[in-house]
């Protein structure tokens, strides 16, 4: 991408003109089928969606939500960007394999249980710390919160592994034959 | 004590790096660690001292408790575990090809073996005890079938595993049935006040099972000739010393409790000694050095067997003894044949001829043992035999016919006895002498030290007897003292024991004729002919049940677990007490626009033609149940159907694209059947309906659980939000199990999907993996 040139003033023509791509995988050439609508829409709605799905994360101890509810909006969200630009889409957009993020999610999770063992506590207690940060006011933190990140991170991973296999696999047989059928008039 | 096999384990993680580094020395490393727990053991444990114990808690809220105790019964058998252990993890650093690609996994699975073995002798409760017995089976099944390659070897593994894998869960049963009764799993305390009744019977019958499988007993021998595939060394250890020892050492574990039982002394005494007859009788027809041993195991197996389980002073003494002695000379014997046959190339006796010339030492040694084996004095096998015969005499009519038994298997005993040492090292007229290399230093001490300690210790029976009398002593002794010497005057059993040895030297001679008939065995007493019918028989039932069972119809077994669901709670749902009252017909208004549109929406499924039509309707469904929890104020419950229900919606939709769009099927069902699946759907719906209106109406108020739950969910878990409290602090627990099925079903699930697909891209014209890797290069 080019340096955007701030001496020279945009001509008022040009004002709306896109400055950068919509989609991550914009100039995929697998052939999938494409909507500006819904691209321009992915684009607005994505981070939006990701920050609900992080408010339901650390709401979730007090408010409806939690690491499940959150997880599984953070994985709509990717859901999304599937539908607008397909598995290249996906592939653009999160660097880290949902395998892995899966395994994150459960070491975090077996990590949190073991915890409290360190401290002579039975597995799986949870501790309430207090804290005073300068602008937030009171600020409650409690440990099992590491637990419902842990829970986060493995449903976003298992709905990434799902568009991974079952989205993009079937993706890819599906146009291979598209492929084949082009190919046979030949 | 708990050390002791805690070291075990731990160095037998680090031998592959010894190995890697120094090659076959890891085996000297590991030998380190049996030898030290055989010094560590006599220091701690005196005779005359009472046993010692420990114990580590295991699992206290459930009484599960790891308790090691060290009496005189488990130093003996520490002897043969640690000693005879050390011994041949020595004799294996010389037996192993340098650089050999096993080194590293047989050193491994044979301290880890030596491990388990002395948990095995240690263990007090009946949990520790099969768990350490059945870790002996799985190193066994490892050691046996090596490489895994070839059939036979395959085949021999598996009959061991199967046939004492069999046995150990016998046992299990029968360990815990006797716990239950004795009310307490401790072993100790078990024998020391033993239950009695009907089940008790059946639980010794069952123990036994396990000690009889393990022990190579009739019907169960054929495993153990057949496990001679593997390494000399294994076997030596293995089949010889050890854990074939771990059945008999059952049986005298338990003895003292039981052995007045009839479920205890007919089986033991009947398959002991035919076992020791039958082995006896077979090793006379082997030609394969290494199996005639195997046979004479299985015979002194019965013999120990019957010493160990009659439960009185003199025979428990005499089969103290004789599990020493057999352990010492057998493993001689073993490791004889092994040094044979890696320096010769063959262990059979008809192509051996000449090797006692060459190897003079080596056959004195050998000889020593083949003579304790055949119990001629002053060896510690005539000693064992003398208390054994002696233990038997002036007796009713059980004791004579067991007597009768004994010295019939004692004669082919001396017979197979002879056969071996003339075999390995006698001079055959017409062979060619062979020419081997002496065996080398590390061989001779290896097979020197057992061979000299059966000859060493009669000399000091007195040093030993406290120990094997300690044991003993579980047992009234008779009026007049009974002490092990070598020379107890003018006696019958010195009668007996000459006759032996003057019918054994003839039935040597006679050996010939015993080749030719011994080849006949009736049809059903065919040991080995059973196993096989058994197991294809197995085979054979396994297959047909999965055919008829696995029909790979999705309609028959959906419709099988709806029958299920409907038959088995719906019985208990009948003949329970169901009388609650009748739950109101709806709590808010805002639930019956609700209920009409799911009803709706399910009717319409059923009229669907097409697929995606029907998948949108079942996800009406599911909105509208997430719907009637938002109209209960269960905003959380709520919040995730609808969740889920978008993303099933989603995975539904990216695999119905690999389906035909409508429901057409290419042969449309029955009548019948269509009405059948009508039915099955149709009861299976209303049971579950019922089943909803039923527990509703049973349940007007939340239940304990709950108000718990709420009350306790902000002051200890520090949360408003009680779904939550639940999920990640009361039942964590719960939580992070479900997680990590969710990974196991996300896995699988890829996996399966990928299945498919990858096969085809690797044949595929189009390489698509490069692709990505094109477009960020064009990018950049």
């Amino acid at each position: 991408m080019s340096e955007p040139e701030r001496a020279e003033p945009v001509h008022w023509t040009e004002w709306d003109r896109p400055r950068e791509r919509w989609l991550l995988a914009e100039h995929s050439t697998h052939g999938w089928p494409r909507s500006l609508l819904l691209e321009v829409s992915t684009r607005v709605i994505f981070p939006t969606v990701l920050v609900v799905s992080l408010y339901l994360l650390f709401a979730g101890h007090h408010y409806a939500g939690g690491g499940f509810t959150g997880g599984l909006v953070a994985g709509l969200a990717f859901v999304l960007r599937y539908v607008a630009g397909g598995s290249a889409e996906i592939a653009a957009a999160t660097r880290i394999r949902p395998p892995v993020l899966i395994g994150y999610g459960l070491t975090v999770a077996v990590l949190t249980a073991l915890v409290p063992v360190a401290f002579g506590e039975p597995v799986l207690s949870s501790a309430v710390w207090t804290l005073h940060p300068p602008v937030l006011g009171e600020l409650e933190i409690v440990s099992s919160l590491a637990l419902d990140i842990g829970v986060y991170l493995l449903i976003v991973g298992v709905v990434l592994d799902l568009l991974r296999t079952l989205g993009a696999g079937i993706e890819n047989r599906e146009l291979e034959r598209q492929h084949e059928e082009e190919a046979e008039p030949l | 004590m708990l050390v002791a096999i805690a070291v075990h384990f731990a160095v037998a993680c680090v031998l592959p790096l010894v190995a890697r580094r120094y090659g076959r020395w890891a085996f000297g490393v590991a030998a380190l660690v049996p030898a030290g727990t055989l010094g560590y053991s006599f220091l701690r444990f005196t005779p005359g001292d009472g046993p010692v114990t420990e114990s580590f808690s295991w699992a206290p809220r459930i009484g599960l408790d790891l308790v090691l105790r060290l009496d005189a019964l488990a130093m003996v058998m520490i002897v043969l575990v640690a000693g005879i252990g050390a011994l041949v993890l020595c004799y294996y650093a010389c037996y192993a090809k340098p650089g050999g690609s096993d080194i590293s996994r047989n050193s491994v699975l044979l301290l880890v073996f030596a491990g388990s073995m002395l948990g095995l002798v240690l263990a007090d409760d009946v949990f520790s005890l099969y768990i350490f017995w059945e870790l002996t089976t799985v190193c066994s099944f490892l050691l046996v079938g090596g490489d895994g390659i070839g059939k036979n070897v395959r085949r021999s593994a598996m009959q061991a595993l199967l046939v004492t894998a069999l046995g150990g869960l016998a046992m299990l049963l029968g360990l815990i049935l006797l716990g239950v009764q004795a009310g307490t799993f401790r072993v100790s305390e078990i024998v020391a006040a033993p239950p009695s009744g009907t089940v008790v019977d059946i639980a010794v019958v069952l123990v036994l099972l396990g000690a009889f499988t393990k022990s190579a007993q009739v019907p169960f021998h054929p495993w153990l000739p057949a496990a001679m595939v593997a390494p000399t060394p294994v076997s030596a250890y293995l089949h010889a010393a050890a854990m074939v020892k771990a059945g008999v050492y059952l049986v005298a574990r338990f003895a003292p409790g039981f052995a007045d039982l009839p479920a205890w002394w007919v089986p033991v005494l009947v398959l002991g000694v035919w076992t020791m007859v039958l082995g006896g009788f077979r090793a006379l027809r082997e030609h394969d050095l290494k199996i005639l041993l195997a046979f004479g195991t299985v015979s002194q197996l019965g013999f120990l067997m019957v010493l160990l389980g009659t439960g009185s002073y003199l025979a428990a003494i005499a089969g103290a003894t004789m599990l020493l002695a057999h352990g010492f000379f057998k493993s001689t014997l073993f490791l004889t044949v092994g040094a044979i046959d890696r320096r010769t190339g063959t262990r059979d006796i008809r192509e051996l001829s000449g090797l006692g010339a060459r190897w003079p030492a080596v056959a004195v040694l050998a000889g020593l043992a083949a003579a304790s084996m055949a119990g001629v004095p002053p060896l510690l096998g005539f000693v064992g035999k003398e208390a054994a015969l002696e233990a038997y005499t002036g007796g009713g009519p059980r004791e004579v016919a067991v007597l009768a038994g004994l010295v019939l298997g004692s004669v082919f005993t001396v017979a197979y006895s002879l056969r071996f040492l003339v075999g390995a090292f006698g001079t055959r007229r017409g062979a060619k002498p062979a020419q081997p290399q002496a065996p080398g230093a590390g061989f001779g001490v290896t097979i020197a030290l057992p061979a000299l300690a059966g000859l060493v210790l009669p000399l000091v029976v007195g040093q030993v007897e406290p120990l094997l009398a300690e044991y003993a002593g579980a047992y009234p002794a008779g009026a007049e003292p009974y002490h092990l010497a070598l020379w107890h005057g003018w006696t019958l059993p010195l009668l007996l024991s000459a006759v032996i040895l003057g019918c054994g030297y003839l039935a040597h001679r006679a050996n010939p004729v015993v080749l030719r008939m011994s080849g006949w065995v009736p049809g059903p007493l065919h040991a080995q002919r059973g196993y096989h019918r058994a197991v294809t028989g197995l085979d054979g039932l396994a297959h047909g049940f999965t055919g008829r069972v696995q029909t790979g119809s999705l309609p028959t077994y959906i419709g099988t677990i709806l029958l299920a669901v409907v038959l088995v709670p719906g019985t208990g749902l009948l003949t329970g007490a169901v009388d609650g009252g009748v739950p109101a017909l709806f709590d808010t208004w805002l639930q019956l626009p609700v209920a009409i549109v799911v009803l709706v929406a399910t009717a319409t499924v059923l009229l669907a033609r097409r697929r995606l039509t029907a998948v949108l309707l079942t996800g009406v469904v599911g909105y509208g149940i997430g719907a009637l929890f938002l109209v209960h104020g269960g905003t959380d419950l709520a919040l995730a159907q609808f969740l889920v229900e978008s993303l099933t919606l989603v995975v539904f939709v990216f695999v119905l694209r690999r389906f035909p769009s409508s429901f057409v099927q290419p042969h449309p069902p029955i009548r019948s059947t269509r009405w059948m699946k009508a039915t099955v759907a149709g009861v299976g719906g209303v049971f579950v309906a019922l089943l909803a209106v039923l527990f509703s109406g049973n349940r007007p108020e939340p239940s304990a659980a709950s108000t718990e739950y709420l009350q306790r969910a902000l002051p200890e878990a520090g949360a408003h939000n009680v779904v939550n409290a639940i999920l990640v602090d009361f039942r964590a627990f719960d939580t992070v199990g479900e997680i990590v099925v969710l990974a196991v079903a996300a896995t699988g699930a890829a996996s399966l999907a990928l299945a498919t697909y990858l096969p085809r891209r690797r044949t595929g014209a189009h390489p698509r993996e490069d692709e990505p890797d094109q477009e960020t290069e064009e990018h950049r």
